[in-house]
């Protein structure tokens, strides 16, 4: 796309696209990021200062009270435990199941690939819904437990597909070879094919871990009574919601403005919550971008 | 793939199957797992054709047939849940597919590579944000003294600051802006890819010609990624009912109910803190089953007309 070698005359049109290239770009930029920064300005400000608005992009007041608040906070702690614990034993363990079972059907010769294909794909569209999960984990003993967490949502047909339509690009003379030499399918597994998939592998594992690091609904569905298996996000939802139920009548924010979070302390635990992934996942940016590029297109 | 399969199965002998033995293992593993997670609470459906009760279970709860639908489709709250649950799930579909398309399209005519990758890397941040990080954002930037209440004042816009959250006429649009904001930059990566696959000696001919940028776009780029539009489009119409739960339930209120309610919040409300088992699943068996009708109708439709399709 070179367009310099051919040297043709620009019509003044492409002249007019080219600002609006550049505005759209800008206003887009500006968007996504003004809200992020702004919440980033907020958690340093002073708390009553705040209360005046008006700030922007630099702190009026600079303090780090609210951090001091928010580390202070018992919960944020707990939430903050059972938040990077369940990250990282799901992330590990599903990774592997999913890899697995991507393995076995990405087998040409394994006799039942393409039913226990089926069988997965078809969970993506047919599933029994919010109350039949929510017996069954309580059924199984699941729900007031951590491992409700990491368990039920090992396998996910999505990854597996991801992985599969990699791990079947990889050239089958490799796999022959080594069987030849005597190797099973766990070798394999475990020396051929997985060190081939390591992209793949980031790929899927950052989609898990940003899955649990995010997730909330679940702590609140399973775990509401158990304070001791409470999250990071569900922990930040509840400073949150307190303002949000109030917003319906002005009336209400008046009243409420002394029992409410002041919005630096929200401010201060939303950078909290949201900071490692924020951090992490510009350095994992080719992985996804590929990984979502070979599996997400091929179904 | 069938034809392919036996002739494979014809050269396999025991002492294949018996290679195959770490396969057969790992299968059965995960067969049996996907039947506890994900095939045995299809069996909870029968509760929504009973009167269930946690203590006779689903072998002796009484049958009441098709009662709870009947409750479902007479009560008028329902019948506007589904109303909200169609068109957020319509309305967000069309503006987040048009968002990454222009988004893919604009940032591919920037050929400054040190311009480009910024705005891309940026442009995926709020996708690692949570729905409760990225509501509590939008709430402080819509909320009386919040940013576009600043602005929209300052430019003499309005008179008086509004609360958008107060209005049933705002929630829709807000909605389809915050999923816009969260995912646009991350659903434009496939579009972004498709577009980059595209021959560049199209382009070139075409500058030879004499085409202006927006003629390459409409008569190259956009019919280039139609068979990524397609594909998208068809997985997303079966999701259309299932996006609408998180941001509803995070940023609706007493004010705005009667267009934030979705059939996953009615599903919560009834079936885990009224305990009415039998009414939820109802409704969830409901979104399920028009779930599965939209995929079926699309891909239809999508083998009438073009030649993508899921299966």
């Amino acid at each position: 796309m070179d367009e310099k070698v051919y040297k043709v005359r620009k019509p003044i049109s492409d002249k007019i696209f080219s600002v609006i290239v550049v505005v759209f770009l800008a206003l887009f930029v500006i968007i996504t990021l003004y809200p992020v920064l702004n919440t980033v300005v907020l958690s340093f400000n002073d708390g009553i200062d705040a209360v005046r608005g008006k700030i922007y992009l630099w702190p009026r007041k600079f303090s780090i009270k609210n951090y001091k608040t928010v580390f202070g906070m018992q919960n944020i702690w707990v939430g903050a435990k059972v938040t990077v614990g369940r990250t990282v034993l799901a992330t590990i363990t599903s990774l592997i199941a999913n890899a697995l079972l991507a393995f076995v059907v990405s087998r040409k010769k394994f006799l039942f690939k393409s039913q226990l294909s089926l069988f997965w794909v078809i969970t993506m569209y047919v599933n029994g819904g919010m109350i039949p999960v929510f017996l069954l984990y309580k059924n199984l003993g699941l729900t007031g437990t951590f491992h409700v967490y990491w368990i039920p949502g090992m396998i996910s047909a999505f990854n597996m597909l991801v992985m599969r339509t990699y791990m079947e690009g990889i050239p089958e003379s490799l796999e022959e070879s080594a069987q030849l030499d005597g190797a099973g399918y766990w070798t394999v597994f475990l020396h051929i094919i997985s060190p081939l998939c390591k992209p793949v592998y980031a790929t899927v594992a950052l989609f898990i871990a940003v899955w649990q690091w995010n997730s909330w609904f679940d702590a609140m569905l399973y775990n509401r009574m158990k304070t001791e298996y409470t999250t990071l996000q569900y922990e930040l939802m509840k400073l949150l919601s307190s303002v949000m139920q109030q917003s319906g009548s002005a009336e209400n924010a008046k009243n409420g403005a002394n029992t409410i979070t002041p919005v630096t302390i929200r401010a201060a635990a939303t950078v909290v919550t949201m900071l490692p992934i924020v951090m992490l996942y510009p350095f994992l940016q080719r992985y996804f971008v590929t990984g979502l590029t070979i599996g997400g297109v091929k179904e | 793939m069938a034809r392919e399969n036996n002739k494979k199965k014809e050269k396999i002998t025991l002492k294949e199957i018996k290679k195959q033995s770490f396969l057969m293992i790992v299968t059965f593993c995960m067969v049996a797992y996907g039947i506890v997670f994900y095939y045995w609470p299809l069996t909870g459906w029968i509760m929504a054709f009973q009167n269930y009760k946690p203590k006779n279970g689903l072998l002796h709860s009484k049958f009441v047939g098709l009662d709870k639908f009947k409750f479902l489709f007479e009560d008028d709250v329902f019948i506007k849940v589904i109303r909200n649950t169609f068109a957020m799930g319509l309305i967000n579909l069309v503006t987040t597919t048009i968002m990454a398309v222009l988004f893919a399209i604009i940032l591919n005519e920037v050929r400054k590579g040190w311009l480009k990758k910024p705005i891309q890397t940026i442009s995926y941040l709020p996708h690692f944000l949570s729905w409760i990080v990225v509501t509590g954002i939008l709430h402080d930037s819509l909320s009386s003294s919040g940013i576009v209440n600043d602005i929209l004042l300052r430019f003499g816009i309005i008179k008086q600051a509004i609360n958008f959250f107060a209005f049933p006429k705002y929630f829709w649009p807000i909605v389809a802006f915050a999923n816009c904001w969260k995912e646009t930059g991350w659903n434009a990566i496939i579009y972004l890819a498709a577009i980059t696959s595209i021959d560049p000696s199209l382009y070139e001919a075409a500058s030879i010609d004499g085409a202006d940028r927006l003629q390459k776009i409409r008569y190259i780029t956009l019919p280039g990624i139609k068979p990524t539009f397609l594909i998208l489009l068809l997985m997303n119409v079966g999701n259309v009912l299932n996006a609408g739960f998180e941001v509803q339930y995070l940023l609706g209120n007493g004010l705005v109910q009667s267009v934030s309610q979705t059939i996953d919040i009615y599903v919560l409300k009834w079936g885990i803190s009224q305990n009415d088992y039998s009414l939820g699943t109802a409704a969830g068996l409901f979104k399920s089953a028009v779930s599965i009708l939209l995929i079926v109708i699309a891909n239809e439709l999508a083998k009438r007309y073009s030649d993508e399709r899921l299966f």
